[in-house]
């Protein structure tokens, strides 16, 4: 069986060369060929699923391994792959939403004359993931890491002609090059201390060091999860990233890649279980991001910017609780696939919507659609309860957990972990009732043209004055793109009940995550009705502002915090005037620099030592031949003071 | 007597210059071809060579020949090659074909420009390739450092003249400007490298002095020195040995080139032709690093200990230098220009760890950063030629008119940023792992390089392909079949020793744990105990490959 593993990487990968490199002649058939080599690798992982459900909880995990990678010395990686509960969950996840958006872009994606290739790169996203999750080794698993870097670069910048796109996509690839740097950095410290990064040896011998080596590996392997997963600090690539095509967003930016920082510190447990201050870093980004983006998804007003936010916010949950250790790990994971349900339900759900409005992002252009996009509606509908954590739907299951858990901490920090986490709560509700009114309620705004902004002056008069505005045809999307749609409202809506019970989820993981029941101060009843308060509280206060009154169609304003959070809280202008400015100017001084002093410097000591301007002029002046006499000449000074220097 | 294979492989480009330079005028398709042939039977003769090099052999060189040339200076004519040497040899004739392939039609522009020539252009390109191709191999094979320094001295003269001779004429000014300005960095090139031999030739000749003083006899032979060292029969003292090295390691440095020794190599690979470009950062510079590993530390092994720490900070600011510098250029080349110091700075860097993984890297690193800058270096050629320009400027929107073309340029540019997968991040990654094993400070910020090379790399890709099509660009031609002939080869190669380097570092681990052992560095233990895993199918399989490597 374990033969198999190899297959899950090698379908979709084989599928992207085909697309990539087959030419033209794949143009009518590519997203089909693509489509069935998702749903070949998804077939694999469901065969292996059940294999392994055929087996004990202690044998379940399967290895293969292919050939020795680089044999240098000491060092030594290989191309082996380990299959086990938690690569497993990722596998389903990845290849099953995977398949489901591949579908989706069938009609999405129906109109652009480059649909091959974007289904050869969703193919090899694919490939680079699932390589990711079933590496045995961290070397290997950086290939993955940097090979989905890859897919997104390419995939965000997709529509390149945009040089908004190509800006994203670069901006994405380097905040993440950063996070990379803290991978391999923890690889090397691996590598001194250990002697080896192969996941069995290292994390079966953490009690062999000192824990001041495992808080540095630790605070490494955070950095590379703040990168990849769109966590404070290097969070800002995520709401650029929107400009790639929304399946794009529901299956990289949402369901799978960033969460891949979440995989990478659980699959690291150990090494965090032994370093508690790596561990309260880890608590501490993720609470600071889960309010960092969801305060930035209230002040949105592109659908997809503000899903982008309540992305951060979320995996900013899961990254809390895998930074609680035994007693988070499978609640981060659990979260991270229902998660992974209603994301990406909720996604496809905006893309759908931007599919019939003419590709309007701007929820301020939109409401009323639920008369004219039923489907949409319903599931978008279900992925928002699910999201805001409504009693029984998925992310009700998983939130609630790490709301626990995070009280469970202990002492203060518990409390501020937890009380984050409820607050986190009360404004996700705010902002995705938000999103719902002003989508699929109130005044159908689309109708009228839209007014000019006060801030940005058009020089062109309004299209409406010029009587040229054709609103938008607002249509519910056809059967291709809304199938996927119903089914992961269908998970959205029943996997977190399937998962908590009998505790079967937490029960699945536990051998390869370790699990211990978390002891909040206060009960668990008590939490979950907190919860539900702040989530009603969310929404009551998100309907008195957007559902009572009318929405403008033009964002007013708004407070100081409102203007900041449009602007990402800053942070973007931090970056510009820091790294963009800060680095230009350093890059043109050092052109400077290079020209003047360090060429200016080289040659006027060559010029004064060897009498080399003189040479110089000569040869200039054609004298090539004295060349020779010149080095003979030269030659026999340096050999006479170096006989000379001998005898010192 | 056996066949002298390595003669032959050096004495085969050689022949070829001689052929093709007497060709008369009008035959100026006929000299393309017989060049492009020649190169073609080298690298089959490099192929030869790398088959019958046996890894697992005892003894530093193999393959060796040896004849008495300069009787009265024990010059001797002497031959041998070690894994580094095959690796690099075998790279050098591999890329020689693609560079004679892409500089096809470099030398018709100057065929039209000057009817009333006294001079055959073509045949004087291709000739002069060659030459320079049969001197860098010898270069590599010459165990004799006396034999060593004039074929390293001597690939200066037609690397001279084709910089000088043939520009890509794609100036921002006018062709006047732009013949001054190639003349300038070719005189620069020339007189940089001139500078560095001529403090070479002073140490060449006192080691001479030396061993002629200590063993009766003076001798220029490498194994002899090493022996007589290894033997107590030599002993270089500590001074002498360090001047020595000095001299040696200084016209290293200026080919590598390392700063602050580099200001040469913008000014020669912006003026020359792309395909002269990549030979002489793909392949010449590459003597300068391989002398370091074959000269500097076999020939002064205290000496190179003693130096380490001052060479590895000068690596460290290359690295972080140049790319800081690439990322500010405006002139494409120029920008690859300065992206080759920031790799040879990482080639240095893994040289002087002093371990295994570092040296291995090393020697990797020369390999795949020629595959790679050959790939970027002539890409970028096929696009300048295009347009008629450098400037980064003056291109937009490439992609759309030409995805072949925009998707080969990121593919080389992916590789030269080390993307994993492609064979640059595997030597990158073993250089930064061997030098942090031994100097984690230096390792950790040489890592810096790894986000600026993803910085120059991109940007470069975003301003020239991406965005709207500018209007000069709106007609150009997507890749010709001679074109894909050149980049395909060489794209296959970067995911092939990306995926599966076996092949190559089987052949580099002897070589290096020679050199290290020649140096007396053992490289730095795990700190930690590592628990087997029980039932773990990996440890399983890593002890029965062993066996397996055991047994043969």
């Amino acid at each position: 069986m374990e033969n198999l593993i190899a297959l899950l990487v090698a379908a979709p990968l084989v599928g992207a060369a085909l697309l990539l490199c087959g030419g033209k002649r794949l143009d009518r058939t590519g997203h089909w060929l693509g489509t069935l080599f998702a749903a070949a690798s998804f077939a694999v992982g469901v065969a292996l699923f059940a294999d392994m459900l055929g087996r004990s909880a202690d044998h379940r995990a399967l290895h293969q391994h292919l050939f020795t990678w680089i044999p240098v010395g000491g060092f030594r990686a290989d191309v082996a792959f380990q299959l086990d509960q938690l690569s497993m969950t990722f596998v389903l996840l990845i290849t099953g939403v995977g398949s489901l958006i591949h579908v989706y872009s069938i009609g999405y994606m129906e109109h652009d004359e480059r649909r091959r290739r974007f289904f050869g790169y969703l193919n090899l996203f694919l490939a680079a993931m699932l390589l990711l999750v079933l590496a045995d080794n961290y070397l290997l698993l950086y290939v993955g890491w940097e090979g989905v870097g890859l897919a997104s670069y390419l995939l965000i910048g997709f529509w390149q002609h945009k040089p908004s796109a190509a800006t994203a996509a670069k901006k994405a690839f380097l905040v993440n090059r950063v996070g990379d740097m803290g991978l391999s950095i923890a690889i090397m410290l691996m590598f001194t201390t250990f002697g080896t990064f192969a996941f069995g040896p290292v994390l079966a011998s953490t009690g062999a060091t000192s824990e001041g080596k495992l808080t540095a590996i630790g605070l490494m392997l955070l950095l590379a999860a703040c990168g990849k997963s769109a966590q404070v600090p290097l969070q800002s690539w995520l709401g650029d990233a929107m400009e790639g095509p929304t399946p794009v967003s529901a299956l990289i930016h949402a369901a799978t890649m960033v969460t891949a920082g979440v995989y990478l510190i659980t699959r690291s447990g150990a090494i965090f279980n032994a370093a508690p201050d790596a561990q309260t870093a880890v608590v501490a980004v993720g609470a600071v991001t889960l309010l960092f983006g969801a305060i930035v998804g209230c002040a949105k007003d592109d659908i997809k910017k503000a899903l982008a936010g309540s992305t951060m916010s979320q995996i900013g949950y899961m990254i809390l609780a895998a930074g609680l250790g035994p007693i988070g790990y499978a609640f981060a994971i659990m979260h991270l696939v229902t998660h992974g349900f209603f994301k990406a339900g909720l996604f496809l759900g905006a893309g759908s919507v931007m599919h019939g409005m003419n590709d309007e992002v701007d929820m301020r252009r939109y409401g009323g659609l639920r008369k004219y996009m039923p489907v949409t509606f319903v599931t978008f509908g279900l992925g928002y309860l699910a999201i805001i954590g409504f009693p029984g739907l998925s992310g009700f299951f998983s939130k609630d957990k790490i709301i626990e858990a995070a009280f469970a901490k202990g002492g203060t920090e518990g409390w501020i972990l937890g009380g984050a986490a409820l607050l986190g709560a009360a404004i996700t509700a705010f902002y995705m009732t938000r999103v719902m009114l002003m989508t699929f309620f109130g005044e159908e705004r689309w109708r009228k043209a839209p007014t000019p902004s006060p801030d940005q002056p058009s020089v062109e008069p309004a299209a409406e004055t010029r009587g040229e505005y054709a609103p938008p045809h607002p249509h519910e999307s056809p059967k291709v793109m809304t199938l996927p749609m119903i089914v992961l409202a269908i998970g959205s809506v029943f996997a977190g009940g399937l998962f908590s019970l009998n505790e079967a989820f937490v029960k699945w993981l536990e051998p390869v995550t370790s699990f211990a029941h978390g002891h909040p101060p206060v009960s668990a009843t008590t939490v979950t009705a907190a919860t539900i308060a702040v989530l009603l509280l969310g929404v009551g206060v998100a309907w008195l502002m957007y559902g009572r009154r009318p929405v403008p169609s033009l964002a007013p304003r708004g407070s100081l915090l409102t203007r900041a959070a449009r602007r990402d809280l800053l942070q973007d202008d931090f970056n510009d005037i820091v790294f963009v400015r800060g680095g230009g100017h350093l890059t043109t001084t050092l052109v400077q620099l290079d020209h003047t002093l360090v060429d200016g410097a080289v040659n006027g000591t060559a010029a004064s030592m060897g009498g080399l301007s003189g040479l110089l002029r000569q040869l200039q002046s054609g004298f090539v031949r004295s060349y020779a006499v010149q080095m003979l000449g030269g030659a026999a000074v340096l050999v006479a003071a170096t006989l000379l220097m001998r005898g010192v | 007597m056996s066949f002298p294979l390595l003669t032959a492989t050096a004495v085969v480009p050689a022949i070829g210059a001689i052929a093709t330079a007497a060709l008369p005028a009008a035959k100026r398709t006929a000299a393309k071809w017989l060049a492009l042939l020649f190169s073609l039977l080298t690298f089959a003769l490099a192929l030869v060579v790398a088959f019958r090099f046996d890894p697992g052999a005892k003894g530093p060189f193999q393959l060796t020949e040896s004849h008495a040339w300069i009787r009265d200076f024990g010059v001797r004519y002497e031959l041998g090659v070690d894994g580094i040497a095959v690796a690099l040899i075998a790279l050098t004739a591999l890329l020689v074909p693609f560079v004679i392939l892409a500089g096809w039609h470099d030398a018709d522009t100057l065929e039209e420009a000057t009817p009333n020539r006294r001079w055959r252009p073509t045949q004087g390109f291709f000739a002069l390739i060659l030459a320079v191709e049969a001197m860098v191999v010898i270069s590599f094979e010459a165990t004799d450092v006396f034999l060593f320094y004039i074929f390293f001295e001597a690939m200066l003269i037609p690397m001279y003249f084709l910089i000088g001779g043939f520009g890509d004429r794609a100036g921002a000014d006018g062709e006047e400007r732009s013949a001054g300005r190639r003349s300038q960095a070719a005189v620069k090139f020339l007189l940089y490298n001139l500078a560095g031999g001529l403090i070479m030739l002073a140490a060449v000749i006192g080691l001479y002095a030396v061993t002629a003083d200590q063993l009766g006899t003076g001798t220029f032979s490498l194994t002899q020195i090493v022996d007589a060292r290894a033997a107590g029969q030599l002993d270089l003292g500590t001074t002498t040995e360090r001047l020595l090295f000095l001299g040696f390691f200084f016209a290293f440095a200026v080919k590598a080139p390392l700063w602050p020794l580099h200001t040469w190599l913008p000014g020669a690979m912006s003026e020359s032709t792309a395909p002269v470009a990549v030979l002489i950062t793909a392949v010449v510079d590459k003597v300068g690093t391989f002398a370091m590993l074959r000269f500097c530390l076999q020939l002064f092994p205290q000496a190179s200990s003693w130096a380490t720490p001052v060479i590895l900070i000068l690596a460290l600011i290359s690295i972080v230098y140049g790319a800081l510098l690439a990322v500010a250029q405006r002139d494409i080349k120029r920008l690859i220009a300065y992206a080759s110091i920031s790799h040879f700075g990482f080639i240095i860097l893994g040289i002087f760890a002093m371990t295994s993984q570092g040296q291995g890297g090393a020697t990797l690193y020369m390999v795949n950063h020629g595959i790679s800058t050959a790939a970027l270096m002539l890409v970028a050629g096929f696009l300048i030629s295009r347009r008629g320009s450098r400037l980064i400027a003056d291109f937009g929107g490439v992609q759309k008119v030409a995805p072949m073309l925009a998707g080969t340029f990121l593919i080389g540019g992916l590789a030269t940023l080390s993307l994993p997968g492609l064979a640059p991040f595997v030597s990158e990654f073993l250089v930064l792992v061997g030098t942090f094993s031994r100097h984690p400070v230096i390792g950790v910020i040489a890592t810096l390089g790894i986000v600026l090379a993803a910085l120059y790399v991109l940007v470069l890709y975003q301003r020239t392909m991406t965005g709207p099509v500018k209007s000069e660009v709106s007609a150009m031609p997507d890749l010709r079949a001679r074109e894909l002939v050149v980049v395909a080869p060489l794209i296959a190669l970067l995911l092939f020793l990306g995926v599966y380097p076996k092949p190559l570092t089987d052949l580099v681990n002897p070589a290096v744990e020679h050199t290290l052992s020649v140096v007396d560095k053992k490289d730095p233990k795990p700190t930690a105990q590592v628990n087997a895993v029980p039932g773990s199918g990996r440890t399983g399989h890593a002890a029965s490959d062993q066996d397996v490597e055991a047994a043969k």
